[in-house]
């Protein structure tokens, strides 16, 4: 084998307990698990019907995120839990009784620590250049911003997870996503995300990790790397990576779980090889010019069916293949949009500013910059639902809390919300929101609800002026 | 489990959708479960029930001639989206032993296998054979011994099981126990690399 390697392969050399052979796949090192209450019941349950432990309490931790309430004073507020609720909290009880169980530190409502998953676990420290990290949730892809190699997993392979600490997999391809260049004002990551799987489509990186490069990619902020990171399953890749630097490292430095003293240095010596080599090859490598980008926005019922914002709705009559054709006319028809007509201009009845993709703290700041002195559109509904409880600390000592309440905007609750519809924050059916989560499958904000993709920026647009709306317009930047 | 249990023919639903997510396959709100069980009813809750909670008669499982299928055929990329394991739970709960496609999401192939839901990848070719040609009574046979699907036609295909997944299924063994067989190896694994991040019990976590 050459001496140069892919920043992939040294994250998989690293942690390979038993290497893969022809027979069997390779056993591979666990470093932190993160739970949460949907995906973890079944694996308790498995444990306890073999007689098992967790191997490694230490490296798990669980939070309360999907199914919570973001309502001021949550279950305890509500005159009456309807069915719903009840097993939403009898879910939520029973990842308390099991991390009780099993020895399992978590972060429940009401601790200030709470919030999405993949919020929480880099504000806190936690996720570092050079772990492995998995969870019952494909966008864990979000940790691989810290150079980490970082997946989603099944129940059943969270409860091996729990017992052994290691996982049985197959090694991926690699696929290098370069983008060169630099963002123009009032384009951000998730409109770069969002390009980037435009480009792919919704199942192009499927087999492969993809290490995110080039002059974009560094100059992103670590919350703005996250953004990107976060949707690379949103294009099939099984994890998405960024090399660490000096931006990470200053990120890190002086978080809860981070390394102190001599123990610091030892780490940063050690993340600053975590890097492609020159001369390395990736399996394949696609290349986009950040300095065509503009602000990006979804059409269609996957993340994959994206365009500019001043594009007109691609025809399904230009795909040649007919199933293509039939599955692109069936998205539209759902949407309720129009092939040729731009998307601009069109009313939306709700707006949400949340998810594990844009509710940190900087996607908070960009929804505030446009909603400052700005009222919201009469008729449209807008939720800022922060991701975690110190992102809502912060946003308040920033008095963020206040320009969006003043804006006509509800100031909720840490949480999933509606970017998963499952704790009562949801669309009517027939309703179209601008979101700033990663999905937009059909009825994924609720039964029958039609959801466009776009960056804070742009959603902020669209909920000031009650359409869809170039943000840039606003913003007193170049279009 | 034995082999014959892995070789079985059966009539097979035929879903055109691309890209059919798993959030179709199982919406969000029936995750609030902590059971493996019950699921079934709601496979493809959207598109399979009305908003007054009837049938859609429009929707293919629906049909009489669906009855009994325990092969779903659709289109390329089933199965991507969110990693929720509840959407194998559902189609194995709604009956269904195998899904015939051109590709498969990763998370999902993986949690099917781990089920004995066999994800069945075969060429665009074939695929839309198996569309075009379909009748209420065609057959197919699948035996994951020899790792073949036959065609109503006759013709028989290939397709691709990892070897491990494969030994697992027939042998009736699953992949936690063999985990659990290398725990040797994992704490000479842990003995050499030390974690980084402080405890979180240390920091006070609990
Ligand atoms: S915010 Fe949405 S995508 Fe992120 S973990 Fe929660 S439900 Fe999943």
């Amino acid at each position: 084998m050459s001496g140069a390697r892919t920043l992939f392969d040294k994250l998989w050399e690293r942690h390979l307990v038993r290497p893969q052979t022809d027979a069997t796949p390779a056993v591979l090192y666990i470093d932190l698990h993160l739970v949460h209450e949907v995906t973890s019941a079944q694996a308790f349950t498995e444990l306890r019907n073999r007689g098992l432990k967790v191997r490694a309490p230490q490296r798990t931790i669980a939070t309360m995120d999907h199914s919570t309430p973001t309502t001021p004073g949550g279950f305890k507020a509500m005159p009456v839990l309807d069915a719903s609720a009840t097993s939403r909290k009898a879910q939520l009880d029973q990842l308390a009784k099991n991390c009780e169980e099993f020895g399992i530190p978590l972060l429940a409502l009401g601790d200030k620590r709470q919030g999405i998953v993949h919020v929480i676990g880099p504000e806190l420290g936690l996720t570092q250049p050079g772990m492995t990290v998995v969870c019952g949730d494909s966008h864990t892809s979000t940790h691989g911003a810290f150079g980490a190699l970082a997946f989603g997993i099944g129940t059943s392979q969270v409860a091996h997870v729990l017992a052994s600490q290691c996982l049985l997999q197959t090694r991926p391809k690699t696929l290098e996503v370069r983008v060169d260049g630099k963002l123009r004002p009032g384009v951000s990551a998730k409109d770069v995300i969002l390009a980037v799987c435009t480009r792919l489509g919704v199942g192009g990186a499927t087999g492969h990790v993809i290490e995110y490069t080039g002059s974009v990619i560094r100059a992103l902020s670590m919350e703005e790397r996250m953004t990107v990171c976060n949707m690379s399953i949103e294009a099939g890749a099984r994890a998405g990576m960024i090399a660490p630097d000096e931006t990470t490292f200053e990120y890190l430095k002086g978080k809860p779980h981070a390394p102190k003293g001599a123990e610091w240095d030892a780490a940063v010596a050690d993340w600053k090889t975590l890097r492609t080599d020159e001369g390395a090859t990736y399996d394949q490598t696609i290349v986009i010019d950040g300095s065509a980008l503009e602000p990006w926005i979804t059409y269609g019922t996957n993340p994959g069916m994206g365009m500019s914002i001043n594009q007109p709705v691609p025809d399904p009559a230009s795909l040649a293949d007919r199933s293509e054709r039939d599955s692109a006319a069936k998205a539209l028809k759902y949407m309720g949009l129009e092939a040729g007509k731009k998307l601009a201009g069109t009313p939306v009845d709700v707006v949400f500013f949340g998810s594990c993709t844009n509710a940190r703290i900087s996607d908070l700041r960009d929804a505030a910059t446009v909603l400052r002195g700005r009222h919201v559109a009469p008729n449209v509904r807008v939720l800022v639902v922060p991701g975690s409880q110190q992102v809502k600390r912060q946003a308040e000592a920033e008095g963020l809390d206040v320009i969006f309440k003043d804006a006509g905007a509800e100031w909720r609750e840490a949480g999933c919300s509606m970017c998963i519809a499952m704790n009562g924050d949801q669309l009517r059916p027939g309703q179209l929101a601008v979101s700033t989560s990663n999905r937009n499958f059909e009825g994924r904000q609720g039964s029958g609800g039609r959801t466009l993709l776009a960056s804070p920026l742009t959603a902020a647009a669209a909920a000031v002026t009650g359409v869809i709306t170039d943000p840039r317009t606003l913003l007193e930047v170049a279009v | 489990m034995t082999g014959t249990q892995w070789k079985f023919s059966s009539t097979y639903v035929v879903l055109p959708t691309e890209n059919v997510d798993t959030d179709q396959i199982i919406p969000a709100r029936f995750l609030t479960t902590t059971s493996r069980a019950g699921l079934g009813p709601n496979a493809f809750n959207d598109w399979r029930y009305l908003a007054d909670g009837s049938p859609n008669p429009d929707f293919v499982l629906n049909k009489p001639e669906s009855k009994g299928a325990e092969v779903l055929v659709a289109g390329h990329n089933f199965g991507c989206g969110s990693s929720r394991e509840h959407a194998v739970w559902a189609l194995a709960g709604a009956g269904f032993r195998a899904v015939v496609s051109s590709t498969f999401a990763d998370i999902f192939r993986g949690n099917a296998l781990g089920n004995g839901l066999l994800p069945i990848q075969v060429s665009p070719e074939v695929l839309a054979k198996l569309m075009s040609s379909h009748t209420p009574a065609s057959k197919v046979t699948v035996d994951l011994e020899t790792s073949t699907l036959t065609l109503p036609s006759g013709e028989t295909v290939t397709f691709p099981v990892p070897p491990f997944s494969k030994y697992c299924l027939l042998n009736g063994i699953d992949e936690m126990g063999f985990l659990l067989k290398t725990t040797d190896d994992t704490a000479k694994y842990e003995a050499a690399h030390r974690s980084s991040f402080s405890t979180l019990a240390a920091a006070g976590a609990a």
